[in-house]
């Protein structure tokens, strides 16, 4: 080993705050995320509670229309932006290095930087609801040509997506580089775990679109304040064409937020089902076609808005497609249990709770890829049930599945197990109160991103208000599990799972060392 | 990995270059924010972003410079940087897509429809569609909330002959140079390499100052602007972000040339020039897709 590497262990860094920001560790930016993350799924919890005060009874009660549209908007930004992607990306710091036997990332400054352009969007977002006229209220997917009206906050927007997607590229060069580049000697590809696969196909995905957003925010900007006319009929240009571009970022950008919760899931199933992963080569392959698909399926959310016929057919189909690969990794977890002897730890709850209502979300969106049917539903809270099925308890709950299952590893100590459960519990009944209604209302007309509606919604509406606070209000259990966990959880043992087998658990403590590994293992 | 030597790994001590970053961001994109909203001083602030922006990417530079040369780097490490690099183009590539993508689909689609059918009979009758075009109401009267004054269809488009071809040219002769340059280095010919740098950085700049007096001559001579319409939106912003590009490239090359004087890179490993290389040939392949596209046809 050489000299160059006596501060391996992490003697005479910075501590304190400064250790936080000027960290090029990737554990330590793993960490910054995932706080980071949690930080924002408050923040837009809290809107999103504000949204179902205002929606419990019809009529307007809480806030006004204009406020209104402001918290939509500003919830779904947050959400995507500073709750679940930088979650995943969290996961992706922590793990990945120690599933391939790295040391660190391929780029340890540049990580750091990553995560710190974050706090600068969120800041930018979070303080465009006071400046005058408000935060931008025309919806997360910033549609003109409402977008070029309205006042700096959509400006404020437009930058904060940009360093949002300049902070991605650079985490998802980063993450490519690590897998291509830094795998212990005999981890080929196709041994590798399959949050590492998915994670390694997610990247490519962010690589690919988030440039593709940047442009067209770009051109929002200059149609706004520089004289073009890209989305204005006037000058020869088409408001259509944003949602084009938008969309083929879009609907990757789905994909980015759910293949790694594919990868943790598939991470936990095989190690409370105490069996291998079934068809371990098929998932990757899954994995990959959906990534591929993931880019002629875009005009899905335009079956509205108007294309020919030829193009809403090749849509439809290319949309059902998609749902094959999906599918097969439905039937792989669930045959990865078959017959294994499994246990229920908090973890698996996540995970199975995963499987069950993340294929909810996939089936209410097969029946959303059928032309005639969408439009019907495009812009109900079907389209709203639909999405939250699979982000919430898709992508969110195996963020969840991911946090119980690694704290033990992470931290060195044993999470509350009761409470996990009752998180769990809790959590699930209260989802389905909040978002199931949504189903009918959607199929009955009720509008989305409407602060008031028709006395028929009334019911089902209260209900789902109900089930809203009680949803947000178990998150807070999440807190409390973790900080009990740091403080005077149990300690864990060095391979906390014993039906888990990748290298972290298998080869490092528990808490790992500051570089995991400096010297690389050998994978048979 | 055959090759991985145990835990030569480069990995750098804590940071504060990237907070620095951070804080030139915050800055550069409030300027933005307020300039393009009017508000005073907004340039003052840009300004200053930019300076941290700079002073950030000296120290930054700076600090990998000096890890190169003193030797902490090891072949994986220089794996790592020649895939980052490609990764990076690749997303530079789907930047520049997006505004080929705006291009095409005016060109081929949505100009189309504005002069055809329901649209024309209710909206714009008499418009023809063709291209170049500022579309139907014209250049410098629209854009959202204008007055709007109908048929000041008035500008005329690039020709490609002329300055673009010329720039056509130059671009194709500074990837020749640049890779005769690349060939001194192999060859440890250090007189060759500086020469033929030099002469890379020149093409670039003379390829910049012609593009300013072409966009000089556009806006003052031919009333072709960022207002055109579909045509000078996608003219501006293609050749515009393109000329970007050429500018940070430029710097590169220059950074490069007075390092190659200062005696850097080896004839076997100066990844930093050919990072630098793959970046201007990108430029190049961009700016030939602008010439077919945007000028020629
Ligand atoms: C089986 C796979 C899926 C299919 C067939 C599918 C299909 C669709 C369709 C057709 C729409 C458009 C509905 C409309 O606006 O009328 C839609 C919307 C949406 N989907 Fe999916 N989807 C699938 C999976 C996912 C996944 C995995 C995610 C994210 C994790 C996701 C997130 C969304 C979101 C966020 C929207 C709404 C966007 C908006 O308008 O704000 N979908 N989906
Ligand atoms: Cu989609």
């Amino acid at each position: 080993m050489e000299a160059t590497h006596a501060q391996d262990h992490g003697h005479g860094h910075p501590t304190g705050l400064m250790r936080w920001i000027t960290t090029t560790n990737h554990k330590d930016i793993g960490t910054l995320y995932l706080w980071f993350a949690f930080i924002m799924l408050l923040a837009g919890g809290c809107l999103a509670l504000l949204i179902r005060a205002e929606l419990f009874q019809p009529g307007m009660q809480v806030v006004t229309p204009e406020f209104f549209n402001q918290l939509t908007t500003l919830h779904g930004l947050i959400m995507v932006f500073g709750a679940i992607m930088p979650a995943m990306v969290g996961f992706a710091n922590w793990q990945v290095p120690m599933m391939i036997g790295a040391p660190d990332m391929a780029f340890p400054r540049m990580n750091n930087w990553s995560f710190w352009l974050l706090p600068v969007a969120a800041i930018m977002l979070v303080s465009s609801f006071f400046v005058p006229g408000g935060a931008s209220a025309g919806g997360w997917t910033m549609y003109p040509p409402l977008f070029l009206q309205g006042g700096i906050s959509n400006d404020m927007t437009i930058f904060a997506v940009h360093i949002l997607g300049i902070s991605s590229i650079m985490g998802a060069i980063n993450i490519v580089t690590t897998i291509l580049n830094m795998r212990a000697p005999g981890m080929t590809m196709m041994k590798m775990p399959l949050f590492v696969w998915t994670w390694l196909i997610t990247a490519y995905l962010l690589i690919a679109v988030m440039p593709v957003l940047a442009g067209t925010v770009t051109m929002l900007l200059t149609d706004r304040h520089f004289g073009t006319n890209f989305f204005n009929a006037a000058g020869g240009g088409d408001p259509v064409m944003f949602q084009h571009i938008f969309w083929f970022f879009g609907h990757p950008e789905v994909y980015i937020m759910i293949l790694p919760a594919f990868g943790i899931v598939s991470q936990v199933i095989p190690a409370f089902a105490r069996k291998p992963l079934f068809g371990y080569a098929s998932m990757v392959y899954a994995t990959g076609s959906i990534a591929i698909l993931s880019f002629i399926v875009w005009a899905h959310h335009m079956f509205t808005t108007g294309m020919p016929t030829s193009a809403q057919l090749f849509f439809m189909y290319a949309t059902m497609l998609i749902a094959v690969p999906t599918g097969v990794k439905v039937f792989n977890w669930v045959a990865t249990m078959w017959r294994g002897s499994m246990t229920f730890e908090t973890p698996m709850l996540f995970a199975i709770g995963f499987v069950c209502l993340f294929t909810i979300g996939g089936f209410t969106g097969l029946v959303l890829a059928i032309t005639p049917v969408d439009i019907q539903l495009q812009d109900t809270y079907y389209v709203v049930a639909h999405f939250h099925y699979v982000l919430v308890s898709g992508s969110l709950y195996a963020i969840f599945a991911g946090v119980y299952f690694w704290l033990p590893k992470w931290t060195g100590r044993m999470y509350d197990e009761k409470l996990g459960k009752l998180h769990f519990w809790l959590s699930t009944i209260f989802f389905n109160i909040l978002f199931f209604p949504m189903h009918f209302l959607g199929l009955a007309g009720m509008p989305r991103r409407i602060p008031d509606y028709a006395l028929q919604f009334a019911d089902f509406n209260a209900l789902a208000t109900i089930g809203a606070f009680g949803f947000g209000l178990s998150q807070l259990i999440l807190l409390v599990v973790v900080l009990k966990c740091i403080k005077s959880g149990a300690k864990a043992a060095d391979h906390t799972w014993e039906g888990a087998d990748s290298l972290e658990w298998t080869h490092l403590s528990s808490p790992p060392p500051y570089h995991s590994f400096v010297t690389p293992p050998v994978v048979k | 990995m055959s090759d991985h030597q145990a835990g030569s790994y480069y990995l750098p001590e804590p940071s504060g270059w990237p907070i620095v970053g951070s804080a030139a961001v915050a800055l550069l994109t409030s300027g933005l924010v307020m300039w393009s909203n009017h508000i005073a001083s907004g340039g003052w602030v840009i300004l200053a972003g930019l300076l941290v922006l700079f002073y950030m990417m000296f120290g930054w530079f700076g600090t990998v410079i000096a890890e190169s040369e003193s030797g902490k780097y090891d072949q994986q490490v220089d794996r790592s940087f020649r895939w980052g690099m490609s990764w990076f183009i690749f997303s530079e590539v789907m930047f520049f897509a997006a505004f080929f993508g705006a291009l095409f689909y005016m060109r081929v689609l949505s100009v189309p429809w504005l002069g055809e059918g329901d649209t024309n009979a209710m909206l714009w009758e008499g418009f023809k569609a063709t291209w170049p075009t500022a579309g139907p109401l014209g250049a410098e009267n629209i854009g959202f909330g204008k007055e709007v004054a109908a048929g000041a269809n008035q500008f005329s488009p690039m020709e490609a002959l002329g300055i673009p071809a010329i720039n056509t040219l130059i671009l194709l002769t500074s990837g020749v140079t640049l890779t005769v340059a690349h060939w001194g280095l192999k060859k440890g010919n250090r007189g060759q390499l500086n020469l033929w740098l030099a002469l890379t950085v020149l093409l670039g700049v003379v390829f910049l100052g012609l593009q300013a007096y072409e966009y000089h001559h556009a806006y003052t001579k031919m009333g072709l602007t960022l207002g055109a319409g579909a045509y000078g939106a996608t003219f501006f912003m293609l050749t515009g972000f393109h000329g970007l590009h050429v500018t940070i490239g430029t710097i590169m090359l220059a950074v490069i040339l007075v390092r190659c004087l200062k005696g850097h890179f080896k004839p076997e490993s100066h990844f930093a020039f050919e990072a630098v290389s793959w970046y201007w040939h990108f430029v190049d392949v961009v700016w030939l897709g602008l010439f077919v596209f945007v000028y020629w046809l």
